[in-house]
């Protein structure tokens, strides 16, 4: 209650100096529109900007989903297999070195302006940190743990899928939330290098009309979309594994 | 449970050129509890560990076997200081651990005889951060029992508990345990004087058996033989020192 009303706060402070600013600077629209401008066409183009928020909420959700998926059987060949932890952990590594934003024009060539070019975004700039953060607590299991289940005759295979694994969730759980809140970037990264729909289009369509009101509005509700999909994931996270 | 065996260990053991303990030659008695009690630093974990099949960490030099000369592993359950509780899994699945790691029937009716004798009959569905110390020790106890190993490493097990909770554990596991070949380390005089019907000193210069009551454990901790045995452990530990 004390925490909701901290942050209440804090927003309408931050909404009280953004209006002070416009209103005293005397800023005109085209650069920076005051809240209240913003607050009226986020409500009047309601319908626009949902049926774009809907389809890049879809390919966050896509990536998110691959791309955790993708990032716990990765970790978990990693770990199983010295073989593949000495060929392919340079390779990520080196992966990491080229920036993902440099690829979405390739992947758009590859996949088309439609929803799996954006949802490769998103899964790329997912599928290190959660690999990293999981296979780091993978490797970290406790060795009492694992020398339990030795003396009781576990397999290897057992012991990772019975120890190591449940032993390192929390680690993917902190994979997952940083994935939560770097998911909608890829995604919109994609839309700006080639889409027709999604609000990262909607943003660049505004920007290029000088609609700088439906601008941040279509900002404002992609603030808000991250914020939900961290909070859902890390209640998530928390109901399953404690942490 | 098959037969328990003895238990017989001699060598040495090292981590590069640091001697950890021998050479020394150690016999445990089959179907009997043997306290190794000794100062922290002399081996006694490194020399349980190599019974369990672990202790990858030295290098061993000399022969661990049990006395009908068929192997050990597979026979041994060991119990540690920390209850290596799994946090994720309740009190039933924590005592089944075993069975779950050899992907084998998980026995619950066992499971839930075992917890009535020690007494958590009614904690099956807690998660162990639901426990205090000497009830998650006391779970640790019955993952044991549910091995049904003839041999039982115990690595100072009771030595995090507070005095009372300590008695009450000394008391059910010696109920518990009996008939099996233990080998119990620890470093606390009256525990040894307690539980140890063999009891033997480990210090720098080796191991020395050292004759023990004939009280059957677990001695009364009171009783003036058992004083009188906890204050001549506590002094030949100081004089080896």
């Amino acid at each position: 209650m004390t925490r909701g009303l901290h942050l209440a706060s804090v927003a309408l402070l931050g909404l009280l100096a953004w209006q002070a600013v416009v209103t005293f600077a005397d800023l005109p629209r085209f650069i920076l529109p005051g809240p209240a401008l913003v607050f009226s066409t986020l409500w009047t183009s309601r319908m626009l900007i949902a049926e774009h928020a809907i389809v890049t909420a879809t390919e966050v959700l896509i990536g998110l989903g691959l791309g955790a998926t993708l990032g716990f059987a990765s970790a978990i060949v990693l770990v199983a297999s010295p073989l593949a932890r000495t060929l392919l952990r340079p390779m990520l590594v080196f992966s990491q070195a080229i920036p993902v934003f440099a690829l979405a024009p390739i992947l758009t060539l590859w996949l088309g302006y439609g929803l799996w070019s954006k949802v490769a975004m998103a899964l790329l700039i997912i599928y290190f940190p959660v690999t990293s953060a999981f296979f780091d607590a993978l490797m970290r299991t406790p060795l009492a743990w694992v020398e339990l289940a030795r003396v009781m005759n576990a397999t290897p295979a057992r012991v990772l899928w019975c120890v190591r694994v449940p032993a390192a969730m929390p680690g993917f759980a902190s994979g997952l939330r940083l994935a939560a809140v770097y998911a909608p970037i890829g995604a919109i990264i994609g839309e700006w290098v080639g889409a027709s729909r999604g609000l990262g289009y909607l943003m660049l369509l505004a920007n290029g009309r000088a609609k700088i009101d439906l601008m941040f509005a279509a900002l404002i509700v992609l603030a808000v979309l991250t914020l939900v999909l961290h909070a859902a994931v890390d209640a998530v996270c928390r109901r399953l594994w404690g942490a | 449970m098959s037969r328990a065996p003895a238990l017989r260990l001699t060598g040495r053991a090292t981590i590069g050129e640091t001697t950890i303990f021998g050479p020394l030659s150690l016999e445990v008695p089959a179907g009997r509890w043997t306290c190794l009690l000794g100062p922290s630093g002399v081996g006694k974990s490194t020399l349980l560990r190599l019974f369990a099949g672990l202790g990858d960490e030295v290098s061993f030099d000399g022969n661990v076997a049990a006395s009908d000369g068929a192997p050990l592993a597979g026979r041994v359950a060991l119990m540690a200081q920390s209850d290596l509780l799994m946090p994720w899994l309740d009190v039933t699945a924590n005592v089944t651990l075993g069975a779950r790691l050899r992907g084998t029937a998980q026995p619950r009716e066992r499971a839930l005889d075992i917890l009535t004798r020690v007494g958590l009959a009614d904690h099956g569905t807690k998660r162990p951060d639901a426990l205090s110390g000497g009830q998650r020790q006391r779970v640790a106890l019955a993952r044991t029992l549910m091995e049904d190993r003839p041999v039982i490493l115990l690595d100072e097990p009771f030595s995090a508990l507070d005095a009372q909770t300590r008695a009450r554990m000394q008391d059910l596991s010696a109920e518990l345990l009996a008939g099996r070949t233990i080998l119990h380390v620890t470093h606390d005089a009256a525990e040894a004087a307690r539980l140890g019907e063999t009891v033997l000193l480990m210090t720098r210069d080796g191991i020395t058996a050292i004759a023990s009551p004939p009280a059957s454990v677990p001695r009364l901790y009171d009783a003036p033989q058992t004083l009188a045995f906890q204050g001549h452990l506590l002094r030949r530990l100081m004089e080896a020192v």
